[in-house]
C-alpha cells in the first residue's frame, strides 16, 4: 500500500454505523448497474454525519443499504454494513426486524407518505411503544404524548386525537420525528427531512433536530442535496458523486477549503447569499453525472474537470488522506491540493441590456407606462358556502425589461397570481389587468393572438409540461405558429431558438423523457420564448433541478433577457436566486401583497415583519451573527382569515391591538419602496439594526 | 417504440399471447389451405367417428372433419368480434376525450348515461337489440362496437380528466390551441396506452361475447363452421360423443385465454 492512502477505515465498537467498501448494484432487464462502489465511512456515536450530493449520486441507495431495505432488484454486492457493531448482511430475519424497531430510525422526505392517513396521530405513536418496549393503553398513551412535546408540539393531547391530514407538513414532519426518536435509536437516518417544507418550517424543523441531537446523543446520517442545510447542521460530510464518496472531512473545513473538484464546482454553482447578476455569471459544472456502472478504470469525475490529465483517465483515484487536519479528511482526486485552483467556467460578465437604465435602476419616472399592470386583482375560490381568498387586491406593474421576483411560502397565492395573469384563471370581478395600456381581457382564450403571445410561461415541472407524446421538435414547432411565419422560415427560427437555449440539433428528435430535466427545462424555455413575448413568467424554473443545472438555467435565463429584453415574473421560494435574478421583489402573504420593492432595498431593510422571517429563515444566511428571528405556529388558513393584519397571528413584532383590528396602510419609505405594516419605517429600521444578516455583503 | 418491442418480448405473458393469437390469425387467414379435409364436406357413412388418424378430432353429426372445421371456424369471430371492437374504442375513446376535457353539464349528463347503461347485462341489452334490426355479421358488429363505446368512453374520460390538469395543456392554451387541437393533438396520444389497453381487454369480452351469441342463435350465422354454432349443435350428445364439443370449447378458451395475455403484457409494458 502506497504511504497516505488510508487504510480501511477500523471499525471501532462504538461507531453507529460503519460502511466498508460497499458496493450495491441494480440489476435492470439483464444486466447489473452499479449505483455505489466502494464507498467506506463511519459515523462516530453522538456524531451528524451530512450525506451530500446531487440526484442520482446514490444518496438514497446508502440510506436504504445501511438499514438492508434496498428495493427488489437492488444487492449488495460487496463491502460490509455494521450497525452498531454488527454485521448487517449476516442478521436473520428476525433479528433484522429487531434491529429495525429499536437500533435505527429513519425519517423520509414526505412527512404526509410516512403516516397512515386512517389512523390518529396518537394510535400511529402508541403503536412505536408497544413494539418496541411492550407499553400498552395508557402507559403508551403518556409516553406518546412526553414525546411530542419534545418536538415541540404545544398541544400534544390535542394533536394525538387528529388524523395526519389535518396537520401542516411541518407538524407531520415533527411527528414523523418523534415515532423515529421513540425507540431511543442508536443511529437516526434523516433522508431529505426537510425538502419538501417552506423555507420558515424548514428552518424551524433544522432548529428542532440540532437541538435534539443535543439532547439525546444519538447519531444522525443527515442526506441532502442541499450544502447550506448539510453545512449547518453536521459535524462530518461527505461527498457523493456517482456512487462514490469523492471528499470526506468536518464540515467547517470541507466548505471552507474544498480539496476535491467536484466540491470546489458544486459551491461554486451556487448562487451564494447577498450575490447579484451584476456581479457575473453564475458557475455551471460542464457535462452530465455519468451513468451508474459507465465508469471503470478511471477517475468518476474525470470528463468533467478543468483539472484533469493522463493519469485521472487512466487510473482510479484511490481515497487519498489530506494531512494537516484535526480530523480524517479524504479526497478521491490525485491532486487535492490544485483543486482550490480550479479553471473558472464563466469569467465573463453578463452581457449588458439595451435598456440598462429602465430596469436596473428601476425609478418609478423611468418608464411611461408600466408592460403590465394589475389594478385590484383578486381571486376566491368558492366551495360551498366556504371562500377562498387565494389573491386578495394585488396591485402591481411590471415594466419592460425588468426582473419581478414573487416570494413567499406555499399556499401564499404566487402560483395563483402567476395563473390570473396569465389568464388561465378567470379573477374575481373588479380585477382590472392592463398590457401596454390596453385592457386585457379576463381569460386567454379571450384575448388576442397578440396578447397570448407576449405572455408566456415556464413551468416548475417540465416533465409535466411538456408533452411527452411529442418530440422537442414538435414541442417547439407547435409555438413557433404563433409567429405566423411561412414554412422556411420557420425551420430556420428553430435551429436559432434550440442554439439559443444551447440545445444541439440531435435534442430535436427526442422525447422528453429522453432528456434529462435540465435539459428538458431549456425546451420549456424555447417554447417560452419561441413567440418572442414580452413577458416569460417562470414558476420556480429551477427548484426541481439540481444546483449546477440550476446555475446553467439561470445563466440563460440571464443572456435571453439580456438579448431579448424581456420581462420576467420570477416566482422563487429560494431568496438568494431571487436575490441574484431579480430587480425588485413583492413578497406574498396569504394572497396579499405585503411589501414590494427594489431587491437591494428589500433585503437592505426596514423590512416588512414577514420578509424579515422569510430572509432570517435562508439556511445560507446562517453562520453570520445576530439574533435570528422564526415565525412561530403555521401559516394562517385561508379560509378562516385573521381580523386585523393577516399577519398579526404570527407576527414576531406585533404592537397590539392595532394589529388584530386595522388592516395596515400601504407605506411607501422611499423609491418604490412600499410595504403594509403598523410600525412605523423608522421604527422598524431600529428594531431590525440589532441583525446583520439581512445586510448586503458588499 | 423499437424499446417498446424489446420489453415486450422479455414480458413471457405478452409473448405466449401473442403467440396464441398469432396462431388464431393465422388459421383464419390460410385456414382453407391448411385444413387436411373440407370442412364441409358431410360423409353420412362415418358420422360421430371418434378422433383417429383420418380425423385428428373425430366427425360430428354430419360425418365432417371437426379438425378442418375448428381451423376454420376461426375466421368468422375474429373478423366479427376485432371490428366490433375496434368500432367500440373508437368511439368510446373519442367520446371520453370530449366529455373529460369539457367536463361541466355535457360530462354530466354523459356519465349519468353510462352509469345507467352499465346497470343492464350487456348480453341481453345486445340481445333485445338484435331481435330488433336482425341478425348479420354487421349488425352483430354494430351492436357490440355500440354496446362496448360507454365503457370504453369511462376509462379514456378518467384518463383524459387527469392529463387536463398537467401544465402542457395550460402551455397549449396560454399560446392559443382550440379545443379539437389539445384534445386530439395533445391529449389524445398520451392517453392511447389507457385506450389500446382497454381495447385489448374488450377484445377478450368481444370474443366471448360472440361466441355466446352464436351459441344461442344470435350471433353468427350456419353454414360457418364457427365454434359458438358448432358447440351449440352438439352439446347435447356430450355424453357420448364429447369431441364434437371439447375441441370447439378448447378453441374458443385459447383464443380469449391468449387475447387476456396480451392485455396483461401489454398493460405491464405500457404503463411502466
Amino acid at each position: 500500500m502506497t504511504p497516505g492512502i488510508t487504510p480501511p477505515l477500523g471499525a471501532a465498537p462504538a461507531d453507529a454505523l460503519c460502511i466498508e467498501h460497499l458496493d450495491v448494484a441494480y440489476r435492470v432487464g439483464a444486466s447489473e448497474r452499479r449505483v455505489i462502489s466502494d464507498l467506506s465511512f463511519a459515523i462516530r456515536t453522538g456524531e451528524t454525519y451530512g450525506l451530500v450530493g446531487e440526484s442520482g449520486c446514490g444518496k438514497s441507495t446508502v440510506a436504504l443499504a445501511a438499514i438492508r431495505y434496498l428495493a427488489r432488484n437492488g444487492r449488495v454486492s460487496g463491502g460490509r454494513i455494521l450497525v452498531d457493531g454488527r454485521d448487517l448482511m449476516r442478521l436473520k430475519a428476525a433479528e433484522l426486524r429487531v434491529l429495525r424497531a429499536q437500533t435505527v430510525s429513519m425519517v423520509y422526505q414526505d412527512p404526509a407518505r410516512a403516516l397512515n392517513p386512517s389512523i390518529r396521530i396518537g394510535r400511529q405513536m402508541a403503536e412505536v411503544f408497544e413494539v418496541t418496549e411492550g407499553l400498552r393503553g395508557k402507559p403508551a398513551q403518556e409516553r406518546s404524548a412526553d414525546m411530542l412535546a419534545r418536538v415541540q408540539i404545544a398541544t400534544p393531547q390535542r394533536v394525538m386525537g387528529q388524523y395526519p391530514h389535518e396537520l401542516s407538513g411541518g407538524m407531520q414532519q415533527r411527528v414523523v420525528i418523534a415515532m423515529a426518536l421513540a425507540s431511543n435509536p442508536a443511529l437516526l437516518i434523516l433522508d431529505e427531512p426537510t425538502t419538501g417544507l417552506d423555507a420558515t418550517v424548514e428552518a424551524e424543523v433544522l432548529d428542532l433536530i440540532a437541538r435534539l441531537r443535543d439532547e439525546i446523543k444519538t447519531s444522525i446520517l443527515f442526506i441532502s442535496h442541499s450544502l447550506a442545510v448539510i453545512g449547518r447542521m453536521c459535524d462530518r460530510v461527505g461527498v457523493l458523486y456517482a456512487g462514490e464518496l469523492v471528499e470526506e472531512g468536518a464540515s467547517a473545513e470541507l466548505f471552507g477549503d474544498p480539496r476535491h473538484p467536484y466540491t470546489v464546482a458544486l459551491l461554486r454553482c451556487m448562487p451564494s447569499f447577498g450575490r447579484s447578476k451584476r456581479h457575473g455569471r453564475l458557475e455551471t459544472i460542464p457535462g452530465f453525472l455519468p451513468a451508474p456502472g459507465s465508469i471503470s478504470g478511471r477517475c468518476v469525475f474525470v470528463d468533467r474537470c478543468a483539472n484533469a490529465t493522463e493519469r485521472c483517465r487512466n487510473e482510479v483515484p484511490p481515497p487519498l488522506a489530506l494531512p494537516g487536519s484535526a480530523l480524517a479528511r479524504l479526497s478521491r482526486c490525485f491532486y487535492p491540493e490544485r483543486a482550490p485552483h480550479l479553471p473558472r467556467s464563466a469569467e465573463m460578465p453578463v452581457p449588458a441590456r439595451r435598456s440598462e437604465t429602465a430596469a436596473l435602476e428601476a425609478t418609478p419616472d423611468a418608464v411611461a407606462t408600466p408592460l403590465l399592470q394589475t389594478r385590484h386583482l383578486s381571486k376566491t375560490y368558492r366551495s360551498g358556502s366556504r371562500a377562498l381568498q387565494a389573491v386578495h387586491d394585488v396591485t402591481l406593474e411590471l415594466r419592460a425589461g425588468e426582473t419581478l421576483g414573487l416570494v413567499g411560502e406555499s399556499g401564499c397565492g404566487k402560483s395563483s397570481l402567476a395563473k390570473l395573469l396569465l389568464g388561465l384563471a378567470r379573477p374575481d370581478a373588479g380585477s382590472q389587468l392592463e398590457l401596454t395600456g390596453q385592457p386585457l381581457a379576463a381569460l386567454a382564450s379571450d384575448r388576442t393572438q397578440a396578447q397570448r403571445k407576449a405572455m408566456q410561461i415556464v413551468f416548475q415541472n417540465p416533465g409535466l409540461a411538456l408533452n411527452r407524446s411529442h418530440t422537442v421538435r414538435r414541442l417547439i414547432q407547435r409555438s413557433l405558429r404563433l409567429l405566423g411565419l411561412p414554412r422556411q422560415r420557420r425551420e430556420a427560427r428553430l435551429r436559432e431558438l434550440t442554439a439559443s437555449v444551447r440545445l444541439t440539433a440531435r435534442h430535436l428528435s427526442d422525447k422528453p423523457r429522453q432528456l434529462s430535466g435540465g435539459l428538458q427545462q431549456r425546451v420549456s424555455i424555447a417554447r417560452a420564448f419561441a413567440g418572442e413575448p414580452a413577458i416569460v413568467v417562470c414558476d420556480e424554473p429551477t427548484s426541481a433541478l439540481d444546483v449546477s443545472v440550476q446555475s446553467a438555467i439561470l445563466n440563460l435565463l440571464v443572456d435571453l433577457q439580456a438579448e431579448q429584453q424581456v420581462s420576467y415574473l420570477f416566482i422563487s421560494h429560494d431568496l438568494n436566486v431571487v436575490h441574484y435574478l431579480c430587480d425588485r421583489i413583492a413578497v406574498l402573504y396569504l394572497g396579499r401583497l405585503v411589501e414590494i420593492g427594489p431587491t437591494a432595498a428589500v433585503f437592505a431593510g426596514p423590512q416588512h415583519p414577514y420578509t424579515e422571517a422569510l430572509l432570517s429563515a435562508n439556511p445560507a444566511a446562517q453562520g453570520v451573527p445576530g439574533e435570528r428571528v422564526r415565525l412561530r405556529g403555521e401559516i394562517a388558513s385561508a379560509l378562516n382569515l385573521p381580523p386585523g393584519c393577516v399577519f398579526q397571528t404570527r407576527c414576531p413584532r406585533k404592537i397590539g391591538r392595532i394589529c388584530e383590528q386595522r388592516e395596515p396602510p400601504l407605506l411607501e419609505l422611499e423609491d418604490g419602496h412600499v410595504m403594509r405594516c403598523h410600525i412605523p419605517p423608522a421604527e422598524l429600521a431600529r428594531l431590525q439594526q440589532g441583525r446583520e444578516p439581512n445586510r448586503l455583503s458588499p | 417504440m423499437l424499446q417498446a418491442v424489446r420489453t415486450g418480448l422479455r414480458s413471457p405473458t405478452l409473448l405466449i399471447g401473442s403467440v396464441i393469437l398469432l396462431f388464431w390469425i393465422a388459421c383464419a387467414l390460410f385456414g382453407s389451405r391448411m385444413t387436411p379435409l373440407d370442412p364441409y364436406a358431410d360423409d353420412l357413412l362415418a358420422t360421430l367417428t371418434p378422433p383417429s388418424p383420418s380425423h385428428w378430432f373425430g366427425t360430428d353429426q354430419l360425418g365432417r372433419d371437426i379438425f378442418s372445421r375448428v381451423i376454420i371456424g376461426a375466421r368468422d369471430i375474429l373478423i366479427v368480434a376485432p371490428l366490433a371492437t375496434v368500432l367500440g374504442s373508437v368511439m368510446g375513446t373519442a367520446l371520453g376525450l370530449v366529455i373529460g376535457y369539457a367536463r361541466g353539464v355535457l360530462d354530466d349528463i354523459v356519465s349519468r348515461v353510462i352509469e345507467a347503461l352499465q346497470a343492464l347485462p350487456l348480453v341481453i341489452v345486445a340481445l333485445m337489440a338484435l331481435a330488433a334490426v336482425g341478425t348479420s355479421n354487421a349488425t352483430v358488429v354494430l351492436v357490440i362496437g355500440f354496446v362496448f363505446t360507454p365503457l370504453i368512453a369511462r376509462t379514456v374520460r378518467s384518463a383524459t380528466l387527469n392529463e387536463a390538469e398537467l401544465d402542457y395543456v395550460a402551455a397549449a392554451r396560454l399560446r392559443g390551441d382550440g379545443a379539437i387541437a389539445i384534445m386530439f393533438i395533445e391529449i389524445l396520444p398520451n392517453v392511447l396506452p389507457v385506450a389500446l389497453v382497454e381495447t385489448t381487454v374488450r377484445l377478450g369480452y368481444a370474443i366471448f361475447f360472440v361466441a355466446s351469441l352464436s351459441f344461442i342463435g344470435f350471433g353468427i350465422q350456419p353454414p360457418s363452421a364457427d365454434w359458438g354454432i358448432a358447440i351449440a349443435e352438439n352439446y347435447s350428445l356430450i355424453g357420448s360423443y364429447w369431441w364434437t364439443v371439447l375441441f370447439d370449447a378448447a378453441a374458443t378458451a385459447s383464443l380469449i385465454i391468449g387475447v387476456n395475455l396480451l392485455a396483461d403484457g401489454l398493460q405491464s409494458v405500457l404503463e411502466r
